[in-house]
């Protein structure tokens, strides 16, 4: 009996067998590469984290003290404290300081709503010279965007589905 | 016909070029390194006095070539072809600096490899007959780097220690036929393959590249039938500390032994206490360390005989949107005093 | 005493984003990581998770942006109870607006007014 061979099916077998050769190199690269990559201090940058975003938001807590014993109402105390972070946030960003602050603190520096002002204020700054609209008016949006996006997309979600039950 | 090829990938030069001259021009924190001593002009400002990051890279490299046309009392007329590459989109940088000189320009483009690329191919044109006088020049510029590959500078982010810092300044070398002086001479080329290891992090490229620099190590050895110890170093481009790691061990693996006379122009040129993690990166990091440095010490007679080989990760911001792989590629240039 | 529940409150939202970069791999980018709070701090507000922890923590639990993801949903809710449907898409941004507008206004005044240093 003559053993009958498709050149087509050889020739992808050859590709797939070319193809798992390929994949098994690049894992066995990746674990060779993985050893001398030097260990991130989790713990150290855990703390740091805490701190520095503990701080920010005591730094928030005390200006909203501040502003009820004033006698504003909780929302209208909310609003001016957040206007006033995002103030700080975008200000320290223009003056060169807030990169510094989020390479010790991480995510300490970037979660709180200064590293949002940062977020917005930091590639419209860069991209400046690419002119008022399509550099500054852009740019702003880069991170910001999908933020306000997925924010509100999710509210409103959530809203729907509040409705339709109620 | 008689070919000047030997082994693979190697060119023998049969006339080596000749070295003339060099200039290295560097920017703040590069003059705070270790390397500070070696390099023509340090500028303070990141700015260079122009109104954006990319017109101040454009300086460095025109200031890099006009120091080096100074130093031997040359014009722009006096040479033949321009060899010049960078990071930026579409190499705008030297095609900016190509135009304001006006000397015949072939733009290359090999990302950090890019210094070595023009060293190969302005020996070839000379060795060939086709030119007596080339610069190969390139630049690079920590800031256009970052906003075009990475984040803008002011933008809150923390690097991972296996991140690299691009480094501000450029290059230029002046090449020429033996006849036109005296200095270290380019006898050896070794024109490097890409490399695609798999590796897919923009902040480790050293990972990406050491493959593709010890293929071409192995290569010229083999193709030369040189030992590693016949050389009195042999310097990558910009592998940092976890690519030069990763290429010791890789090098071991194929039985080569490098922990001796290995070294890296991206380690070299900071100093660990300047937060620039793994070192340094960039077209110009091979550029100012070769023309700084390394051509100080081996007119000194430090060296006699170096093999350099500049790396270069050859990805584009989109591939790496597209969570693409990073090809790497090495060309090796060996520099000789004889 | 309301100072270091802030403290507390914020540093430990703070700490978690931190974990969660150092432990994902590189394609996990600061980007992803802020969108990541907010959608999670709109959907444990809509379950009535974060609303303690505001009670708590107080500007350690509205400042972090999970917050904003809270402002958002709480705003909707109180939407839906004065306008009704209209509500669902009016309540939020109205809830926000001083937010919103501070970013949008500040951010634009610096970027006109600085450069970056590099």
């Amino acid at each position: 009996m003559a053993t009958f061979t498709d050149p087509e099916k050889t020739s992808r077998l050859k590709e797939q067998m070319d193809q798992s050769r390929k994949q098994y190199e690049q894992e066995k690269y990746k674990k060779i590469t993985q050893k001398h990559v030097p260990k991130v201090s989790i713990l150290k940058n855990a703390v740091n984290a805490f701190w520095v975003g503990g701080l920010i938001c005591a730094v928030a807590q005390t200006l909203f003290n501040i502003f009820s014993n004033a006698g504003f109402t909780v929302k209208e105390a909310n609003a001016i404290v957040a206007m006033i972070m995002i103030f700080l946030g975008a200000f320290l960003t223009g003056i060169g300081v807030y990169d510094s602050i989020a390479k010790v603190g991480g995510a300490g520096a970037m979660v709180p709503v200064t590293g949002f002002a940062n977020s917005i204020v930091a590639p419209a700054m860069e991209f400046k010279k690419e002119g008022y609209v399509f550099g500054i008016g852009a740019k702003m949006f880069s991170i910001a965007g999908p933020v306000l996006v997925y924010g509100i997309v999710t509210s409103i979600i959530v809203g729907l589905i509040a409705f339709t039950i109620m | 016909m008689e070919t000047k090829k030997v082994g693979k990938q190697t060119i023998k030069f049969a006339n080596p070029p000749i070295i003339l001259e060099t200039s290295s021009i560097v920017g703040p924190k590069e003059g705070e390194g270790p390397l500070k001593d070696t390099f023509d002009h340090i500028v303070d400002d990141m700015y260079f006095g122009e109104k954006s990051w990319e017109r101040a890279e454009r300086k460095f490299l025109e200031e890099a070539i006009k120091t080096v046309l100074n130093k031997k009392k040359l014009t722009s007329e006096d040479i033949d072809f321009l060899l010049a590459g960078d990071l930026l989109n579409q190499i705008i940088s030297s095609n900016f600096a190509a135009s304001t000189l006006g000397i015949p320009f072939l733009g290359l483009y090999g990302a950090c490899s890019t210094m070595y690329e023009a060293i190969a191919l302005a020996a070839v044109l000379i060795d060939g007959g086709f030119a007596h006088k080339i610069i190969a020049a390139t630049s690079s510029h920590y800031a256009t780097s970052e906003r075009q590959f990475r984040y803008p500078t002011e933008q809150a982010v923390q690097k991972p220690p296996t991140a690299q810092w691009t480094v501000t300044g450029a290059g230029a070398m002046l090449l020429g036929t033996r006849d036109q002086g005296e200095g270290p001479v380019v006898t050896f080329a070794t024109v490097g393959k890409a490399v695609d290891a798999g590796a897919k992090d923009p902040m480790n490229m050293g990972a990406a590249m050491a493959p593709a620099a010890v293929d071409t190590i192995i290569t010229h050895l083999q193709d030369t039938g040189r030992k590693v110890e016949d050389y009195d170093l042999i310097i990558t481009g910009d592998l940092g500390s976890v690519g030069r790691s990763i290429a010791i061990e890789l090098a071991n693996k194929n039985g080569y032994d490098l922990s001796n006379n290995f070294e890296d122009c991206g380690i070299l040129i900071f100093d660990p206490s300047q937060d620039t993690h793994a070192g340094g990166s960039g077209c110009a990091c091979s550029a100012v360390v070769t023309c700084g440095y390394l051509m100080k010490a081996l007119r000194e007679k430090k060296y006699k005989r170096i093999l350099g080989i500049g790396t270069g990760a050859l990805m584009s911001v989109t591939s790496i949107q597209q969570q693409e792989s990073i090809p790497a590629i090495g060309h090796a240039v060996a520099i000789e005093n004889v | 005493m309301s100072l270091l529940w802030a403290f507390l409150i914020g540093g430990a939202i703070c700490l978690v984003g931190q974990i969660i970069m150092d432990l994902t791999p590189y394609e996990i980018s600061t980007g992803h990581v802020l969108v990541g709070y907010v959608t999670l701090g709109a959907v444990a507000s809509a379950l009535g998770l974060y609303q303690p922890l505001v009670d708590i923590g107080g500007a350690g639990a509205t400042i972090p942006l999970s917050g904003f993801g809270h402002g958002l949903v709480q705003g909707v809710l109180s939407g839906i109870k004065s306008q009704g449907i209209l509500g669902v898409f009016m309540g939020g941004i109205s809830a926000n607006a001083a937010g919103i507008a501070a970013a949008v206004i500040f951010g634009y005044i610096m970027a006109v007014l600085f450069n970056p240093k590099g």
